[in-house]
């Protein structure tokens, strides 16, 4: 087990190389500078700024110094944002996106799980329709738009929450629902299909036969097995929703990471490029390995199977 | 049971969002009381007195990416810091008045200005001086510091040599006579160079903060500033407190206590914001109104339009084969429907452009313009005596490529422009599609036929609009025209004292590049805007800028 982790651990490393040298090749091929505008910079000056950040030296020095910066977390200053460390703009971002992120999280598996369970109970039913359909539409409905209908019916129209902003609970549920609602959507058909498949093995048939109640079954016996996909769901799920959604957070002035990712290249801006990069991958391989070593626990034979490897 | 519990559930969600979609606009006024009791946190919700604190609501659309006078380029960062810092001069009304400055005087040639400074402080008490000038002046110079705009500077002696490595700090013509009293001498007479004391660059900072911290500049509570107002809460990418400073000379008069700025970025959520009453105003530099919400604001009346320095033009290529000839660009450019376009497409009551200088620029012209908008039969006169020196036998062998960068607005003025093109003058137009960075990357490297680009003037002078043509060399041509006696006019225009003859002079420049056409112009810009009606005397000048010292709150 411990060897399979320090393993698990190494690949991140062998990945996250992987990412950041593909990362800055990409960023070099594509054209435009950080200092580009409408108004020209003289010569000059943009001379200046290029030693300033570096950027006037061969690629081959421009790639070490990206790469020790990079393993040793210190990202420099954005090229947008003057005099201010990218560190720091994760550093003030990332709990923002982490409590909207987390709230949208335990609102999608809630959610999703719930409407799952109820498509498989009653399958082919009324109530499976309808959750068949919610779950759908969830799925389908862009979170944008989700996030504009919410704005107009629950913000503008009643009044309940505020438009934008980011000042306290109240602010977090409109958001937080808007980027729920899709993965609610998907976790539901996951949970279904697997429950679905749950429901016709002996097991629960056994169960059923000697008398214990239909949501008893569910939630002592098959529901466990069923959460196995949803669980493998939940690793990029947690990475994604965590660091924040670019569109959510613009939506509703939320001043978590979501914005530096796509924001960042659109200005050229090749350090804060570098240290979201780095982080989301961290966050994505982190969460990927954690999912893994979760479904030891809720599958004794996967863990088999993983001690044996090693 | 169960089964019926969450049936319940659900119709009870599903019902609400159908009632939801139903409220009409009855209800909308307890709607907003409602929002403001959930938003607004303290001393809200009873009536105003007189001497209650007045505050204000305002949007940004992007967190500001520099408030260091010296190092700002953008105009968020720029509206930011024409409240919170204050240079020699500011505009009022259009003209260049003191403001940190208690007087100045000119000498006859134009050369040398001597600032008289008022007795004003810093927000942490310390004296504002001549030396704080003079410091930030030469920090922006300093080639160490890469200021982007440093060449705003320029018309000091000295300044060019110095910032471009080739002389020396103690050359130029910046020289401190006393505590109170600064003299600026020039290279060239510079009849804006008032205007130019207004804008951001040649703010001051407090010389000891910024060598104590070099990044005093990215955080609230190390901010020290010589405006009217004070920044006190920063969360960055989330929303700015400005407070009324107590120790900024003409504190009296300034009437708003606070300002609570939120950095929101999608414009349909600042119109929902406006709408919800959370913020007081929504336009140019604060927010902005979006292209769709313009047809609703006009129809009900709450649009406000004011005129704008800037010009929105289509540039060609005249290093291109097709684009060399002369007569095909003017066949291009006479053949623009910009009424129409302004109508249909922009909506924003933009006037059409017909020469380069805008008619904001007061005193230019006599705005009527060098052509004739959508002149058909003269632009087929044009096109065909450039088809036959290009040796084309009809409009339809002639291709052209129109060049913009992504955005639905640049996109929909292409297509309207390229229809008209193919209509009226026969021609094929494509279209080409590219982001921004790559974009401005291929308009530079001449590798274009037709783009579009913008132009917002720094200050409000026709210099501005005219200077960037007068090599080929000028990074922001980006036409490859040159003009030899274009050249000579605006080298002529920067020594000429006279103001009615500097004028004439321009308008000649201007005469000349309207008869060769190295761009089309389009448009001239305007600013919209909408706020609530108990917000008084809150209108940008021709430069978009809004300066919150004199605007009120009447409850």
């Amino acid at each position: 087990m411990l060897t399979y982790i320090l393993k698990r651990i190494l690949y991140i490393f062998v990945a996250l190389f992987v990412i950041i040298s593909a990362t800055f090749f990409l960023m070099k091929l594509a054209p435009g500078s950080p200092f580009a505008s409408e108004r020209q910079l003289p010569p000059a000056i943009e001379q200046q700024l290029n030693e300033k950040y570096g950027l006037n030296n061969p690629w081959y020095i421009q790639y070490k110094d990206y790469l020790v910066s990079s393993f040793t977390f210190d990202f420099g200053e954005s090229m947008k944002y003057k005099g201010r460390s990218v560190n720091d703009m994760i550093s003030e971002g990332f709990p923002v996106s982490l409590v909207l992120g987390l709230e949208a999280m335990i609102l999608a598996i809630g959610l999703g799980i719930l409407l799952g369970v109820i498509s498989a109970l009653y399958h082919n039913k009324f109530p499976d329709y309808v959750s068949t359909v919610i779950a759908v539409l969830g799925i389908s409905v862009p979170s944008f738009i989700l996030a504009g209908l919410l704005q107009l019916f629950f913000a503008l129209k009643l009044g309940w929450f505020p438009v934008t902003g980011w000042k306290g609970f109240i602010y977090t549920v409109l958001p937080a629902t808007a980027i729920a609602l899709t993965h609610a959507g998907f976790i539901a058909k996951l949970t279904r299909s697997s429950m679905l498949e749950q429901n016709n093995s002996e097991y629960v048939k056994l169960a059923r036969a000697k008398g214990i109640g239909k949501w008893s079954v569910v939630f002592k016996h098959s529901l466990r097995n069923a959460l196995l996909p949803v669980v493998t769901y939940l690793g990029p799920l947690t990475a994604g929703v965590v660091t924040g959604s670019f569109i959510i957070e613009q939506i509703f002035a939320i001043p978590g990471i979501g914005r530096h990712f796509v924001q960042s290249i659109t200005n050229r801006d090749y350090t804060t490029i570098m240290g979201v990069t780095v982080f989301y991958s961290i966050i994505l391989l982190l969460a990927v390995l954690v999912v893994d070593i979760l479904y030891q626990f809720i599958d004794p034979r996967i863990k088999l199977k993983g001690a044996k490897k090693s | 049971m169960k089964f019926n519990k969450f049936l319940t559930l659900m119709m009870v969600l599903v019902l609400s969002i159908v009632l939801a979609a139903c409220n009409t606009d009855d209800s909308k006024e307890e709607v907003d009381n409602s929002s403001e009791g959930t938003t607004e946190t303290g001393s809200e919700g009873t009536t105003e007195t007189a001497s209650e604190p007045k505050e204000i609501n305002l949007v940004f659309g992007s967190e500001p990416p520099s408030l260091h006078p010296g190092l700002a380029t953008d105009t968020t960062s720029s509206t930011m810091i024409q409240n919170i810092f204050e240079g020699l001069m500011t505009m009022e009304n259009g003209e260049a008045t003191e403001a940190a400055a208690e007087s100045y005087e000119i000498s006859d040639d134009l050369l040398t200005y001597t600032f008289k400074l008022r007795d004003a402080q810093w927000t942490n008490g310390d004296p504002v001086t001549a030396e704080d000038f003079a410091f930030s002046w030469k920090w922006v110079l300093d080639p160490a510091n890469a200021s982007e705009y440093a060449s705003i500077l320029y018309p000091i002696k000295g300044a060019e040599a110095f910032n471009l490595g080739t002389g020396s700090a103690d050359d130029l013509g910046i020289k401190v006579i006393d505590e109170k009293t600064i003299e600026v001498t020039l290279e060239v007479p510079t009849p804006y160079f008032l205007e130019l004391t207004a804008f951001k660059t040649m703010y001051p900072f407090h010389k000891a903060t910024q060598e104590a911290n070099a990044n005093w500049y990215t955080e609230a509570d190390t901010i020290v500033s010589n405006g009217p107002y004070t920044l006190t809460e920063w969360v960055h990418n989330g929303n700015i407190v400005l407070t009324k400073s107590d120790t900024y000379w003409d504190a009296a008069n300034v009437k708003i206590d606070t300002a609570n700025i939120s950095i929101v970025e999608s414009e349909s959520s600042q119109m929902a914001m406006y709408d919800a009453e959370e913020i007081d105003f929504l336009g140019t530099n604060f927010g902005s109104i979006s292209l769709d919400a313009i047809d609703r604001l006009k129809s009900d009346g709450s649009l406000n339009v004011a005129p704008y320095s800037g010009i929105y033009w289509y540039k060609f290529n005249t290093t291109d084969k097709v684009m060399s000839n002369v007569n095909i660009r003017k066949a291009l450019a006479l053949s623009i429907d910009r009424a129409g376009l302004i109508k249909n497409i922009t909506k924003g009551e933009q006037e059409p452009a017909l020469g380069i200088v805008p008619n904001a620029v007061g005193g230019f012209g006599d705005d009527s313009g060098y052509f004739k908008d959508a002149d058909y039969e003269e632009a087929k006169k044009f096109l065909d005596a450039g088809l036959k020196e290009l040796g084309l036998a009809s409009p339809a062998d002639l291709e052209i490529t129109v060049s913009y960068n992504t955005s639905e607005a640049h996109a929909a003025i292409a297509q309207f422009i390229q229809q008209g093109w193919t209509s009226q003058l026969g021609i094929k137009a494509k279209l080409d599609n590219s982001e921004w960075q790559v974009y401005l990357d291929k308009l530079s490297n001449l590798d274009y036929q037709v783009g579009r680009l913008g132009w917002i003037a720094d200050y409000n002078d026709a210099y501005t609009f005219l200077e960037m043509y007068n090599t080929a060399s000028n990074g922001n041509n980006d036409t490859g025209w040159e003009n030899a006696d274009y050249t000579a006019l605006l080298k002529q225009s920067v020594v000429e004292t006279d103001p009615a003859k500097r004028t004439a002079i321009l308008l000649e420049a201007e005469a000349i590049m309207m008869n060769e056409m190295p761009v089309a112009p389009i448009y001239f810009y305007t600013n919209l805007y909408i706020n609530k009606d108990y917000v008084t005397n809150m209108v940008p000048d021709a430069l978009g800028n809004i300066s919150l010292k004199n605007v009120d709150i009447n409850k």
